[in-house]
């Protein structure tokens, strides 16, 4: 038999994550509504109280309490999930920190949106990007299917390497479009996804204290498994994707790479603009210009082996970042920089940052950014922004 | 021979060799807990001196599960911890989030008011040492009129009331509310049991003294705390809804200065007449108020 092939269904992105919670089995689900991800705990609430899905929901008062919740459900050795956006992820930042140093691999979705101030709730993946170092796996999404699938992977890699896992995806463009996705069966998914069984857990029988003091070498020692675990969570991921794609017959590989055989550019980028990108790409080939496109779907561990594949034969490589990190420039491109840093004949990078707060991403602003790598032989600057009105341009 | 009725369980769940300062309310209060509540418990703590108090990892002098947790986060934590054990199935087990007064009326209240409000099954207590001890006695809302601390100094001392947080947890209509001290020791494990067989959020206020934060020799740590009973200042109450605040118990009266003198914390005040008569006037208003809630 070949592959598991399912009619469609067509949902929101948030709900795409929702079927994923559900399908995943998870025990306990505490959210707070923020716009753009309200729909995500609407559905699982509504799931929970029409019986499809028997988890405990709570209805917490913040951000940080879902969170703490999750955390506390996890220190049971229970499966446990949350989703939010922007200030609500700002809100959880302690309790991010909290959860990957006391290893427990709660999955989180979080719809990249802009913070204030001033208010905006549209797309921009500072939000999420700016967690990057509270020991998180990070994944970021480009379409409904992809975030569903990822879900449901992330609980395996997370509870295999003992690491939370934040899967994001784009505001309203995701979050908000209908989209047709195939819903896996619950049978298959539990092939795939085993129950949770950690090793140690708050148990009566078996008293122990979780997250006590520890001196200065214990604590380095705690660091570096953390970070060991982290970089193992690549190989998980890897095998996940595999695994899935056997069982489902969709994989979505950690870095994505289109057209990179020959291509003497290649854009890198993630999220939806990738889905904007891909037919931008395929019309440079269609010229016989060599231009290639790497996705990053997987951030958090960095996948620097699968990155310098991807990029080390390019001579130029062009990097649109929809976040920024202020006095630096896009994330991303100073991930893929260091990433080149020591190969030789390294690739010239290219930062772009734009599309913040939702501007639009079309395929113009691709070409835009394509044209300029292929014209100029250096950047003339670290970051160079797009879509900026011509007087804020210097 | 006599037989003696002991009404505290004689079980040592807490062991010894615990890290809490000599004469420590709050690690006299955990000893009497759980001996109240039993093995079958699990505790959320947040930062606070249990933190550091129940040991360095990997040991642990709780005797039960303890999950140590951020500042914040008791109450919604707990409600976790909760959620978790009943999807097992264990609807036995209580979860008790242990916080200090800091992680209770100031940073943890949000949380805590969000869990009494949706009636999660846990009991939390509040260990009141009426100041953040941790990190060096700076002033809480559970800081009383006219203390000294490191952020109320001298010049400047505490100038508002007391929170009062028991009246707080009752206007949210849970089930179980309660003040107790580890100065009436059979008064405090008999709520506790009490707490322990009552679904719902079950709230205790306990006065736990600190011997450095005080300013009192370790020695005088259960005087003090038995003063504070006498004098009025700390009432130990039992309220279940549509029932009269229960005084459980009354001592004879003693005067408030007897209380204030044996406190360093309270030196300067003392030293303030006017000061010394709005405290003295406050307290007893709120006793007024107390002993009316439970004559109706
Ligand atoms: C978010 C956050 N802010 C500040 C602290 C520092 N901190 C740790 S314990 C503590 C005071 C705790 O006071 P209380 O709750 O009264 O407990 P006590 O130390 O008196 O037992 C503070 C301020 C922290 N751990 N987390
Ligand atoms: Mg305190």
């Amino acid at each position: 038999m070949g592959p598991h092939r399912k009619p469609m269904k067509v949902i929101e992105g948030t709900h795409a994550i929702s079927y994923a919670v559900q399908r995943s089995r998870t025990a306990v689900i505490a959210a707070y509504p923020i716009t753009p991800s309200s729909g995500v705990v609407e559905l699982l609430a509504e799931m929970c109280a029409d019986g499809r899905l028997s988890s405990r929901f709570i209805a917490v008062e913040s951000e940080h309490s879902a969170l703490a919740a999750c955390a506390g459900a996890s220190q049971v050795g229970l499966r446990a999930f949350t989703a939010t956006s922007s200030h609500g992820l700002a809100y959880m930042h302690e309790m991010l920190h909290w959860c990957a140093g006391a290893r427990l691999p709660v999955v989180l979705a979080n719809v990249n949106r802009a913070l204030g101030a001033p208010w905006n709730i549209f797309v921009d993946q500072t939000d999420s990007l700016s967690q990057r170092d509270t020991g998180w796996i990070q994944y970021y999404c480009e379409d409904s299917q992809e975030v569903l699938d990822t879900i449901i992977q992330a609980f395996r890699v997370a509870e295999g390497s003992l690491l939370p896992a934040m899967v994001c995806l784009d505001a309203f463009f995701l979050s908000h479009t209908s989209e047709p996705v195939s819903i896996p069966d619950q049978d298959l998914v539990d092939r795939f996804l085993p129950p949770y069984t950690p090793a140690y857990a708050l148990s009566v029988d078996d008293p122990r204290a979780f997250g006590g003091m520890v001196a200065a070498e214990g604590y380095l020692e705690l660091r570096a498994r953390i970070e060991h675990s982290m970089r193992r969570a690549q190989q998980l991921a890897a095998e996940a994707a595999r695994e899935y794609g056997a069982i489902f017959g969709r994989s979505h590989p950690l870095v994505e790479m289109l057209h990179l055989d020959d291509a003497e550019i290649v854009l890198v980028t993630s999220g939806t603009v990738a889905g904007t990108a891909r037919t931008v790409i395929e019309e440079y080939r269609a010229q016989g210009i060599h231009v290639g496109m790497a996705k990053i779907h997987l951030f958090r561990p960095f996948p620097f082996d699968l990155v310098r594949i991807a990029l080390g034969r390019a001579r130029k490589v062009a990097v649109f970042d929809r976040n920024i990190s202020f006095g630096c420039g896009g994330i991303m491109a100073s991930e893929i920089r260091a990433a080149l840093c020591n190969i030789r004949k390294a690739p010239t990078v290219f930062s772009f940052v734009g599309g913040l707060g939702g501007c639009d991403v079309t395929p113009d602003t691709i070409r835009e950014v394509v044209e300029y790598t292929r014209r100029c032989d250096a950047p003339e600057q670290d970051t160079m922004w797009v879509g900026l009105p011509e007087e804020s341009r210097q | 021979m006599q037989n003696v009725n002991f009404s505290i369980p004689s079980d040592e769940v807490m062991a010894a060799g615990h890290l809490g300062c000599a004469g420590c309310g709050a690690a006299l209060a955990m000893r009497l807990a759980l001996k109240a509540l039993g093995r079958r418990t699990i505790l959320v703590v947040p930062a606070c001196c249990w933190s550091v108090i129940d040991g360095p990892a990997p040991y642990s002098a709780a005797g039960v599960p303890l999950m140590h947790t951020p500042f914040a986060s008791a109450a919604a934590a707990a409600s976790g911890v909760r959620a978790a054990l009943d999807f097992k199935g264990d609807t036995e087990t209580t979860v008790c989030a242990w916080a200090g007064d800091g992680g209770t009326f100031d940073i943890g209240i949000q949380a805590l008011s969000a869990a009494a409000e949706r009636n999660e099954n846990i009991l939390y207590i509040c260990y009141d040492n009426e100041a953040y001890m941790n990190t060096g006695v700076q002033r809480s809302s559970a800081t009383p009129l006219g203390a000294w601390t490191t952020t109320t100094p001298r010049a400047h001392l505490k100038d508002r009331p007391k929170k009062d947080l028991a009246q707080i947890m009752v206007a949210h209509e849970v089930p179980y509310v309660a003040t107790a001290t580890v100065a009436y020791p059979d008064d405090l494990v008999a709520k506790l049991q009490r707490a322990a067989q009552i679904r719902g959020t079950r709230f205790v206020h306990l006065l736990a003294p600190c011997p450095p934060g005080w300013k009192i020799p370790s020695e005088d740590a259960m005087k003090v705390a038995r003063l504070a009973v006498a004098t009025r200042v700390f009432p130990l109450v039992e309220v279940e809804p549509g029932r009269p605040w229960r005084l459980t118990v009354v001592p004879p009266e003693a005067d408030l200065e007897e209380y204030l003198r044996a406190q360093g914390r309270f030196r300067a005040l003392l030293d303030d007449p006017a000061a010394l008569a709005r405290v003295r006037a406050a307290i007893g208003e709120r006793w007024q108020r107390i002993t009316r809630l439970a004559h109706d």
